[in-house]
């Protein structure tokens, strides 16, 4: 926080505390009508369409990584795995808020506990959320027991760890698809190029490539502002994965809206048809076709212009199926509140707040000290 | 108790009215009238076309979307054939309001502690034996109470025998699995607007949510399994590795063979 931008930025990051104080304020003494734009026809809006619909999505890396490192045990990526793990768990925490803020009875957010329903998606995808932000918790408490010394509570998590991530790896799976498949009950709400009953596996899909792209921001931004970050090499490695992986949600796309016979809506000029056509390109085509050239895949700015892309597109995807794609059977128009929005801007702030001091105060960014160890040693700490 | 329901016969109703008031008295709402369904409004009736009107309340399903897709199952579908919303579970989320097919619950989003609000077919009433409040005003016999079964034959009946009168189609008989609440019409439902979503399947919506969900335990089962095996293949290869490379340091340095 010592370069010059500072005074700048704090002035920015202070005005959205300040807004977001007085939202929360707003929307807990006067309820959701006050601070929001959702109706009786509009039930659904940026709260859940992008806090956390999107950023369970975002939050991915993490469970990506750790499958790497913990299972298929391939040592290069290991630097990638801290800050993809607090990127995780701040990222499902913020969830958890965004969650207090849009549940009308949120301190009735304990209820999936004791009432249950397994044939409610939102059910499953609860349990799911609150295991995972557990796991992503003991994961991440190895770097704070190493911070403070702990190190026999530090050997605890380390001979759980390889459950804790089989474990991780599951709910992952689970519940980033089951948040596709919240949508398959409207099937006649959705707009027909987003409904699909392979909704749930385009959103897994999706949401490892997100994940990806997000690792390889963070790392770039990390060096940006922090000084730390992850070598080049492996944010390339990361994109060839990626490649396959857009390779391969691109293409069931396609044939999933060519077996329902509305590949031929992607040319309509509906509202609707651009804005999956913008976002397919954004997401999936742009990003591919970048990364197929070599000195993009190999340069830092290449690789990070790319990822902004996989991002952004991901973002604008979730916030279509979410919230565009209901719109016209829902009678209405729904454009979010000033005040929707600033809790958001303030969620996000203080992630990046969050990661930024876990950044510089935690051994989160550890390559530099672990590279010179040699293969013994790097198996040895596993 | 057999299952109960609706028969809403638009052919017959007046715009009146008088079950809009009926409800709001029943259930303690404010008395002026509104034009849409809301949280004050568990019924209204509509002017859709001249002189036609289509009474709007929970279509109480045979197999209701709100009840699979809550979380905290704060929904029931009774025996009797009420659908009936346990406030005290409920926590908001909303998921029911967006996923009804007929866009029936409704939000209190003006309150600090907010609730659900819908018809729930005066379930404790039926449960006494005695009929809603909204069918026991309804001056005309628009709107009646009776055993579903029954009230399909008479809706039957109806169309039978005045063919040029009723389009022939029961609304509510199919769709999404059946509802307790069925309409009779002289005008083709698509042109009525809600509830009528022609659209709609005959499946019953929780079994598109379902196929997905059935898929939980074998994805557990499996997932678990295969990243375990992984691992222990990961691991026997590094340990492998490990032993290969302490054994080569070894001969180097006590320069023996590899045999002992
Ligand atoms: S109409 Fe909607 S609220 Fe009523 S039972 Fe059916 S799904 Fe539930
Ligand atoms: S808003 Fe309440 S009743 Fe509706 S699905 Fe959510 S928890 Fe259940
Ligand atoms: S059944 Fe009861 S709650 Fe439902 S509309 Fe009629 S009076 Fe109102």
């Amino acid at each position: 926080m010592e370069l010059p931008k500072v005074t700048f930025w704090r002035i920015v990051i202070a005005a959205i505390t300040m807004l977001g104080v007085y939202y929360t304020v707003l929307r807990y003494t006067k309820g959701l009508g006050a601070v929001t734009n959702l109706s009786n026809k509009y039930p659904w809006g940026l709260w859940v369409g992008f806090d956390v619909v999107t950023g369970v999505g975002l939050a991915a890396g993490a469970f990506i990584i750790a499958l790497t490192v913990y299972i298929f045990r391939i040592d290069e990526y290991k630097p990638i795995l801290r800050p993809a793990i607090l990127t995780g768990f701040l990222g499902y925490s913020l969830v958890a808020v965004g969650l207090l803020y849009d549940l009308g009875k949120w301190f009735d957010v304990w209820h999936p506990i004791v009432f249950w329903n397994p044939h409610s998606v939102m059910f499953e995808v609860a349990w799911c959320v609150m295991l995972y932000l557990t796991v992503l918790g003991l994961e991440f408490s190895t770097v704070v027991f190493e911070r403070l010394k702990l190190h026999r509570l530090n050997h605890l998590i380390h001979i759980l760890i390889i459950p804790l991530s089989i474990l991780g790896v599951i709910l992952s799976t689970l519940h980033q698809s089951s948040l596709g498949s919240l949508f398959l009950i409207v099937p006649t709400k959705l707009y027909a190029l987003w409904y699909s009953p392979y909704l749930p596996l385009f959103f897994f899909i999706s949401a490892v490539s997100v994940g990806l792209a997000m690792v390889t921001m963070e790392s770039f931004l990390s060096m940006r502002f922090l000084g730390k970050g992850i070598e080049l090499n492996l944010l390339n490695g990361l994109a060839r994965v990626n490649v396959l992986v857009m390779a391969f949600y691109l293409t069931i796309k396609i044939l999933d809206m060519a077996g329902r016979g509305v590949l031929g809506d992607i040319f309509s000029t509906r509202f609707e048809s651009i804005m999956f056509d913008i976002e397919t390109l954004v997401q999936v085509v742009i990003p591919f076709f970048l990364l197929l050239i070599p000195a993009v895949r190999t340069s830092a700015k290449g690789l990070f212009v790319t990822s902004l892309f996989v991002v952004i597109g991901f973002i604008m995807n979730r916030l279509d199926v979410a919230i565009t794609g209901v719109e016209a059977s829902s009678g209405t128009t729904y454009f979010p509140a000033f005040g929707e929005v600033m809790i958001s801007v303030f969620l996000v702030t203080m992630g990046f707040l969050a990661f930024a001091y876990a950044a510089k105060y935690l051994n989160v960014f550890v390559h530099v000290e672990e590279k010179e160890e040699g293969p013994v040693e790097i198996i040895h700490d596993v | 108790m057999a299952k109960m329901g609706i028969l809403i016969d638009t052919t017959k109703c007046i715009g009146c009215g008088a079950c809009e008031k009926a409800c709001k008295m029943r259930n303690g709402l404010p008395l002026d009238l509104e034009n849409n369904l809301s949280a004050t409004a568990y019924t209204v009736v509509q002017e859709r076309l001249p002189g036609t009107y289509v009474r709007r309340m929970c279509m109480h399903c045979q197999n209701p979307t709100c009840v699979s897709v809550c979380p905290v199952g704060a929904f029931t579908k009774t025996a009797a054939g009420p659908v009936t919303y346990d406030k005290n579970k409920c926590i908001g989320c909303r998921y029911c309001m967006y996923s009804c097919p007929f866009s029936v619950p409704k939000y209190q989003w003006d309150r600090v502690v907010p609730y659900i609000q819908k018809c729930y077919m005066c379930a404790d009433r039926v449960a006494e034996g005695s009929e809603p409040a909204c069918t026991a005003a309804c001056p005309t016999g628009a709107s009646i109470f009776g055993d579903r079964d029954q009230l399909i034959e008479e809706a039957q009946k109806r169309i039978k025998d005045n063919p040029h009168t009723y389009v022939d189609r029961l609304y509510g008989l199919e769709e999404v699995g059946g509802t307790s609440v069925l309409y009779l019409s002289n005008v083709p439902f698509e042109k009525l607007g809600e509830p009528f979503n022609i659209n709609l399947p005959d499946k019953p919506l929780p079994v598109y949510t379902w196929a997905a969900l059935e898929k939980v335990p074998t994805i557990v089962v499996v997932g678990g399994v295969v990243l375990t095996g992984i691992w222990w293949i990961t691991s026997r290869r590094d340990e492998v590795k490990k032993y290969e490379i302490k054994h080569k340091e070894q001969k180097k340095l006590t320069g023996k063979g590899d045999k002992p």
